[in-house]
């Protein structure tokens, strides 16, 4: 077994060296796919995260609790309820995008949602309450102001993007259910790994966890060198 | 230049300020006295266009200021609060902030930056991380950011608050010399008679959201009413004789007490010390501190986040501690306490 997982181990690095074409599509599908639903995700939930965590509204709680309540939300339950909307007999079938890129996109940022809205809330919220007053004292404008809490929680607004996108690229549930894993056209990392796996490719299925590694990893590292660059 | 007619605040339940009217004239350097709870960060805000009045109205230049309007108080005025708030980034970015909000060209920006920072001591190091830099550094900062501005009104909440004698210096030329030489209208906050008495043109004693009396530093310090006496009281003020030993002045205060100081004034002496600088502890304490007395607390009084201790040595100190202090060491009344505060806290009215 052990022997099984080495011999896999390096096979799965010279597929990685010799930059094979199944992998590098996959993989640069993955990025891609994840990417815009963490692009898109960021759209929305952002701005819904500093109404949550500077304004004072009724309900607002209430809001906070529901979102703080779908962060543990399993993918594959977001991957059903979107199976069901989007199949051909569901209510949204005619848009005609499951099993395609486009569904995994509108799950996948479904999915994250919560995170950052959650993320941005908390980090805003823990921000201290005086910067807001010292943003207006010293001459800024009331927009200005909230813009001045907002990039002094640059870090936590930051994180909350990188850990989503880790979320994103990680998740199996929605990627499988809505994607459906086609060869060449909705294949990702996760779900290959999983196909992989059970056909008994050992040595693919590996070097594919180690890229999901390594861009994982890459992402986190870039983020924390970007921080201290800009903020010392 | 600002009128202030009978303004209250309340948060809630809790009064802040209640029926306060002043006018505060171009120019001016008003102090205003009170202990801590007492709405002196309230007034400043208020002042500042920071917050809203519950009742009554500010009016500057006869204009009343409201709602949309706002702004306009906003705008000549600057708070610096007491605690300091910074901006993450250099020394230089946080001054750099406020200017940026004016149209001033690159130019004027940096020739003000220096020209602040160097006001306050802190030019050599305006490329450091502001949070870096140490409490009373820090302090100055926020100072230099506000002066910057160049506003007409500067209000200072407790800006001589746990400073260190170089930033001390610094902070009081500074203040005196903005309203002697720019004519800067300034308004500051404190519970510290001594700077209260140094500094101020005007003085406001507020106790519990309520101006109690208003006047010159000569008849506050010279014939204090019964409130600012029972005020002076819950500040260690006390007069005694003082004797030059080795250099250290003894101050006998009566009730078998000897306060060591570090001035060099010898026969009658009036002395403060600060409640914020003496320490309690439950044993003696192993320090270079010169003055270490046994007593015993006769009194806890809470307000807000800090606790003040009446410890009885012979003579009742006032000790402030955090509320926290108070919880983790189990203090109470009857129990026995050493308090401890150094020399150089003594300071001679």
């Amino acid at each position: 077994m052990v022997s099984a997982l080495w011999e896999g181990l390096l096979r799965a690095l010279s597929l990685i060296v010799m930059r094979d074409p199944t992998l590098m599509e996959i993989t640069l599908r993955s990025v891609a796919i994840s990417g815009l639903a963490t692009l898109f995700a960021a759209l929305w939930s952002i701005p819904l995260g500093i109404l949550i965590g500077l304004e004072r509204f009724k309900g607002r709680i209430i809001l906070r609790g529901f979102f703080n309540t779908l962060m543990g939300m399993p993918t594959v339950t977001l991957g059903l309820v979107l199976y069901l909307l989007f199949s051909r007999s569901g209510p949204l079938g005619f848009l005609r995008v499951l099993y395609s890129p486009g569904a995994i996109i509108v799950g996948q940022s479904l999915l994250i949602t919560p995170i950052i809205v959650s993320f941005v809330a908390n980090t805003l919220e823990a921000a201290d309450p005086e910067i807001r007053s010292l943003a207006l004292t010293l001459g800024a404008s009331e927009m200005g102001a909230r813009f001045t809490v907002l990039s002094e929680s640059l870090d936590g607004v930051l994180l909350a993007v990188t850990a989503s996108f880790n979320r994103a690229i990680a998740e199996l549930g929605v990627a499988l259910m809505l994607g459906g894993n086609i060869r060449g056209v909705t294949r990702v990392l996760t779900t290959s790994i999983a196909l992989e796996t059970s056909r008994g490719e050992l040595e693919l299925g590996i070097a594919l966890t180690i890229v999901l590694l390594t861009i994982v990893g890459v992402v986190n590292l870039s983020t924390n060198l970007f921080r201290r660059r800009t903020h010392p | 230049m600002i009128e202030l007619v009978g303004i209250s605040r309340r948060y809630g339940e809790v009064v802040a300020l209640s029926d306060v009217s002043f006018t505060l004239g171009r120019g001016e350097l008003l102090t205003v006295l009170g202990p801590n709870g007492s709405g002196k960060t309230t007034l400043l805000k208020i002042l500042g266009a920071l917050e809203t009045p519950t009742d009554g109205e500010v009016l500057i230049d006869s204009v009343r200021v409201e709602g949309r309007n706002m702004d306009v108080l906003r705008r000549r005025a600057t708070v610096v609060f007491q605690r300091t708030v910074l901006l993450r980034g250099s020394v230089r970015r946080n001054v750099e902030f406020g200017l940026r909000q004016l149209d001033l060209s690159g130019d004027e920006v940096d020739r003000r930056i220096d020209e602040v920072l160097e006001l306050v001591g802190l030019e050599e190091i305006a490329d450091r991380r502001a949070r870096s830099l140490s409490g009373g550094e820090q302090q100055r900062l926020s100072l230099a950011r506000a002066l910057a501005l160049d506003r007409e009104l500067l209000l200072l909440d407790e800006p001589t608050a746990n400073l260190d004698p170089e930033s001390l210096a610094i902070v009081k030329e500074v203040i005196s010399g903005l309203n002697r030489d720019r004519g800067t209208t300034v308004v500051m906050a404190t519970h510290n008679l001594i700077q209260a008495e140094e500094l101020s043109g005007r003085l406001i004693l507020l106790i519990g959201g309520r101006i109690v009396e208003e006047g010159s530093p000569d008849t506050f310090f010279h014939t204090p009413s019964a409130e600012m006496r029972r005020f002076a009281r819950s500040e260690n003020i006390y007069a005694g004789d003082s004797l030059i030993v080795d250099g250290v002045a003894h101050i006998d205060i009566g009730g078998g007490v000897n306060v060591r100081a570090t001035f060099s004034h010898e026969g009658r002496a009036t002395i403060h010390i600060a409640p914020e600088d003496i320490i309690v502890s439950l044993g003696v304490l192993e320090s270079s501190a010169r003055n270490s007395l046994k007593g015993r607390i006769i009194g806890v009084e809470e307000m807000n986040s800090v606790v003040k201790l009446k410890v009885d040595v012979g003579r009742t100190f006032i000790a402030q501690i955090t509320r926290r202090s108070l919880v983790e060491m189990g203090l109470n009344v009857g129990q026995e306490v050493y308090i401890t505060f150094k020399a150089s806290s003594v300071q001679a009215i």
